[in-house]
């Protein structure tokens, strides 16, 4: 074991005295999940809107009351006709108008259906979508008050529950991506460049002829990044509890192992694309072409699966990355255990393998 | 007894043919030089007898173990230093050494004395990281790393390439006290100066051999009649002389020309003919051919474009 | 002297506390071939900067082709070419395109470009590798083409860097006789190398050792000088003690 220990302790060496991408290494899982977490999110608050009050009664103040008091919006502006609306979403100053029609009252009072108008700015549909769902549910709670003792009506109800993330932090969807590339990224780009490296600084023919095994290189240059992988793992799951309140569900235990294993199989990518490149740029290209983006666009990390084109997601299978995410989402927020994700698990395990066989038929015992 | 041995060896990289049918024997405990210029094919054969590259055609081996079958055994005799200086630049000296010593799976107590005199000159910069070594300094650590296991038989790859003749000098220096140790040497050199401090050496271009010899012996059997003309129209006369009748070939070479000429030419007739053009201050000396006479001499006609 | 091209006094390059040239005076004349030799870190590639107008001098006199190395560094690099081994023509360009870049940014009219290129490539006997990329061509040819366009604006000096370094012993006896021809025609050439034997070729040579000049003359006389048979025992008992090396 000795020559093991030996080329491991030779790479933590390296590792610890590039200290730039020691930085690079620790400082970016911390700034991505707070970017993610705090910046990047789909949450609103706050929207200004503005309020064209036709009705001028107890009930279309009581409406504006409760869209202030949910905290999504701010009423920007009173004003008293439409032109002036579009005046104020041309300058930009709102992102909503309401209008109350003036005989909102009648139509609480009567249970009948409420035309409270919102009008949102389409530029951009995500947001306005969102901003209108929230206006319409906050009118139809306040009419459901006001009718506590009548009649259920007749109409059949919709009720929405979010499950396991009740409320929509978008934090909380950010952290399984995150974590995913984090690895990606340590274990695959950062494997390949150590040993092309090796190849670039001429020091891998000198290692070739010596009674060194190959695999035995191999597993000692990259036992150091498994450990960093982990620790990483570790910071970011750290982040995401502590700051952020993200819950862990399931057991952490299983979590943890789920997490080396696609550190594993990241890794085997990694020497996968050392055995096809000799040079150190040639792998950084290829980690980032190969894996990043996919990692990142087909995982379903940022673009829901269910939503690409046919062919995108039968491409989608063969991402490492949409396994593991599935698995940590099952994990972390639905407490799922083994029983369910135990086909996620074997999808990945019997991809590392392949990666594993593929590396080791494409290592020479010699150069090229 | 011979310690490397290649039959008719052949290597291609795609359509770049890189040894053809090339053989070469090495005696036991002789310091033999692969002598010639880049893209000569020295690397491919290193490499090929060191065991990392395979050849397409033709056999080698070493302490008599075939290379391809037996590289385990080559692995663990032999001692290997390739052209770029391959040391981990952000380690220390002595992290460096250290290192290979294991991956040796030995120690460098256990094999001080080989390496003592080589090591003592760079030891007391133990701590300082490879990186920032001079050439001559990486050199020594990088020959202390290749000699760290006590090898057989020791290769090296242009080792004197871009160090200057100082370091060069102390490593030949050095390259002779591992010899007298028994360790047979294969070294190889774009310098044509330093053929002469090797036993026997081979000529190499375009992945052929032009010659297998002791230097001396090289340079005795030069076919032509050989002289060295100074004067200081070197350019003039130099068009002058290719001209000439007698003449076989003529080269600047350094301050000089050497002259070949066609057996029986006697001195007079060179030094007149001169002088009747004008080459008045010409120092003619007849010489006897240098080693970088003979591998023009024994180099194909290239292909090149005559420059007028 | 007035009619010398390159005209140093006491020129001294410091960086830090590092003195990396240490006060250098020597002439170069018109058509010479100039030898500037030094082990690695010697200080000729610093030194050789502030001549081609790339490295401001810390003190000192330096006039490159009647241009002050202070303040006149653009006229300079317009009357100078520079070669270096291996970097100066593209590899993934062909023969033709790599001349007419070179004289592009020379700044010749188009017209002039073109005819320079065909003559340049009919001289080098070159035509039928002419739409060949320079990469795929053997290391010779690259090297008389890189010297060639390296003069096609017809410089008054030419900067060598290590030349002929690693090339067989023919091919760089004809670099050598382009090199001899270019200085029949006064072009001055000025070879910075560490490879001793490459400067037996010059007419003159100065040593530098530890960023001084300890020797300057030519090859004959140095040897005379030292007693010694080559160039590399010259340097070998001017360099015995460097501290840089």
């Amino acid at each position: 074991m000795r020559p093991l220990r030996n080329i491991i302790q030779k790479e933590i060496w390296h590792i610890l005295r590039d200290r730039r991408t020691l930085l690079i290494l620790f400082g970016m899982p911390i700034a991505q999940i707070l970017l993610f977490g705090f910046a990047i999110t789909n949450e609103i608050k706050g929207a200004d809107i503005a309020v064209l009050d036709r009705a001028q009664d107890i009930h279309s103040q009581a409406v504006t009351e409760r869209l202030v008091a949910s905290g999504y919006f701010t009423v920007q502006a009173t004003v008293h006709s439409e032109p002036e609306i579009e005046q104020l979403f041309r300058t930009g100053q709102i992102k909503m108008g309401v209008i109350y029609p003036s005989d909102l009252g009648a139509h609480l009072e009567s249970q009948q259906p409420v035309e409270v108008q919102f009008i949102a700015d389409a530029t951009d549909p995500n947001t306005a979508t969102t901003l209108v769902n929230y206006g319409r549910a906050i009118v139809g709670d306040y009419q459901r008050e006001l009718a506590p003792l009548a009649q259920p009506p007749r109409q059949i109800q919709t009720e929405l529950r979010m499950l396991y993330n009740q409320e929509l932090e978008s934090v909380f969807l950010f952290v399984p991506g995150v974590m995913t590339i984090i690895l990606m990224l340590v274990s695959a780009m950062m494997t390949s460049i150590a040993l092309t490296r090796e190849k670039e600084l001429g020091t891998m023919e000198v290692l070739l002829v010596s009674p060194l095994r190959p695999p035995l290189i191999i597993l000692g240059k990259v036992i150091p990044y498994v450990l960093l992988s982990m620790i990483n793992t570790l910071l970011i799951l750290g982040l995401s509890v502590w700051v952020f309140d993200m819950p862990i569900r399931g057991s952490f235990v299983l979590l943890f192992a789920e997490s080396l294993l696609f550190v594993i199989t990241a890794l085997s990518l990694g020497i996968l694309i050392s055995t096809r490149t000799s040079s150190q740029q040639v792998a950084m290209m290829m980690s980032l072409m190969v894996l990043m983006l996919p990692t990142i666009l087909l995982s379903g990390f940022i673009f829901p699966i269910e939503s690409m084109p046919q062919p995108l997601q039968i491409i989608s299978h063969i991402i490492p990355a949409k396994w593991f995410i599935l698995i940590i989402k099952d994990i972390m927020l639905k407490g799922v255990g083994w029983a369910f994700i135990w086909q996620e698990t074997l999808i990945l395990t019997g991809m590392t393998t392949l990666f594993i066989g593929l590396s080791i038929r494409n290592f020479n015992i010699r150069l090229s | 007894m011979i310690t490397i041995q290649a039959n008719e060896v052949n290597k291609k990289y795609g359509d770049t043919i890189a040894l053809r049918d090339l053989s070469l024997s090495v005696e036991k405990g002789e310091l033999f030089g692969l002598i010639g210029p880049d893209g000569a094919g020295k690397t491919s054969l290193i490499r090929i007898l060191t065991t990392l590259l395979l050849a397409d055609k033709g056999t080698a081996t070493v302490n008599g173990h075939d290379v391809v079958k037996s590289y385990r055994a080559i692995r663990r005799q032999v001692g290997y230093m390739p052209g770029r200086f391959s040391l981990y630049q952000d380690l220390s000296v002595e992290e460096n050494l250290r290192f290979f010593a294991t991956a040796f799976g030995t120690t460098i107590e256990a094999n001080y004395d080989v390496i003592r005199d080589i090591y003592q000159q760079i030891e007391p910069f133990r701590r300082r990281r490879a990186g920032a070594l001079s050439g001559g300094m990486k050199q020594k650590l990088a020959l202390s790393c290749a000699l760290v296991h006590r090898p057989e038989v020791l290769f090296l790859d242009e080792p004197t390439t871009g160090v200057d003749p100082v370091s060069r000098q102390e490593f030949w220096q050095i390259l002779k006290g591992l010899q007298e140790r028994g360790i047979t040497i294969l070294v190889s050199t774009p310098y044509m100066d330093e053929a002469s401090l090797c036993d026997r050496i081979a000529l190499i271009q375009d992945g052929q051999l032009l010659g297998i010899d002791t230097p001396a012996a090289l340079r005795k059997a030069y076919p032509h009649p050989l002289w060295d003309l100074q004067s200081s129209r070197r350019y003039e006369l130099l068009h002058f002389l290719r001209q000439q009748e007698f003449t076989l070939s003529v080269f600047p070479f350094g301050e000089t020309l050497h002259l070949a000429t066609r057996p029986d030419v006697p001195e007079h007739q060179i030094r007149e003919s001169c002088y009747s053009q004008g080459f008045t201050d010409i120092q003619l000396t007849r010489i006897e051919a240098t080693i970088e006479d003979c591998f023009m001499d024994r180099m194909a006609p290239t292909a090149d474009p005559e420059i007028h | 002297m007035a009619t010398s091209v390159i005209e140093t006094h006491e020129l001294t390059k410091r960086f830090g506390n590092f003195t990396a040239v240490d006060r250098i005076t020597f002439q170069v004349q018109p058509g010479e071939i100039f030898g500037f030799l030094g082990a690695n870190g010697a200080g000729k590639t610093t030194a050789m900067r502030m001549l081609t107008g790339l490295s401001r001098p810390t003190a000192g006199e330096g006039i490159v082709a009647g241009y002050d190395v202070y303040r006149q560094a653009e006229q300079i690099k317009r009357r100078i070419g520079y070669m270096s081994q291996r970097f100066s023509l593209y590899e993934d360009l062909t023969v033709r395109e790599n001349i007419q870049f070179y004289a592009g940014i020379y700044g010749l009219p188009w017209r002039s470009i073109r005819s320079k290129t065909s003559e340049l490539i009919e001289r080098l006997q070159l035509g039928e590798v002419a739409r060949t990329l320079v990469g795929s061509l053997p290391l010779g040819w690259k090297q008389k083409l890189a010297f060639s366009t390296a003069i096609l604006h017809d410089p008054e000096i030419v900067f060598l860097d290590e030349p002929t370094g690693g090339v067989d012993p023919i091919t760089r006896r004809q670099f050598w006789e382009m090199i001899y021809a270019a200085a029949d025609r006064g072009v001055t050439i000025f070879v910075t190398t560490h490879y001793m034997d490459e400067s037996e070729y010059c007419d003159r040579i100065s040593m530098m050792v530890d960023g001084e000049i300890r020797a300057l003359g030519s090859p004959h006389d140095l040897k005379t000088q030292y007693d010694q048979p080559d160039m590399n025992g010259v340097f070998l008992q001017l360099a015995r003690h460097s501290e840089r090396s």
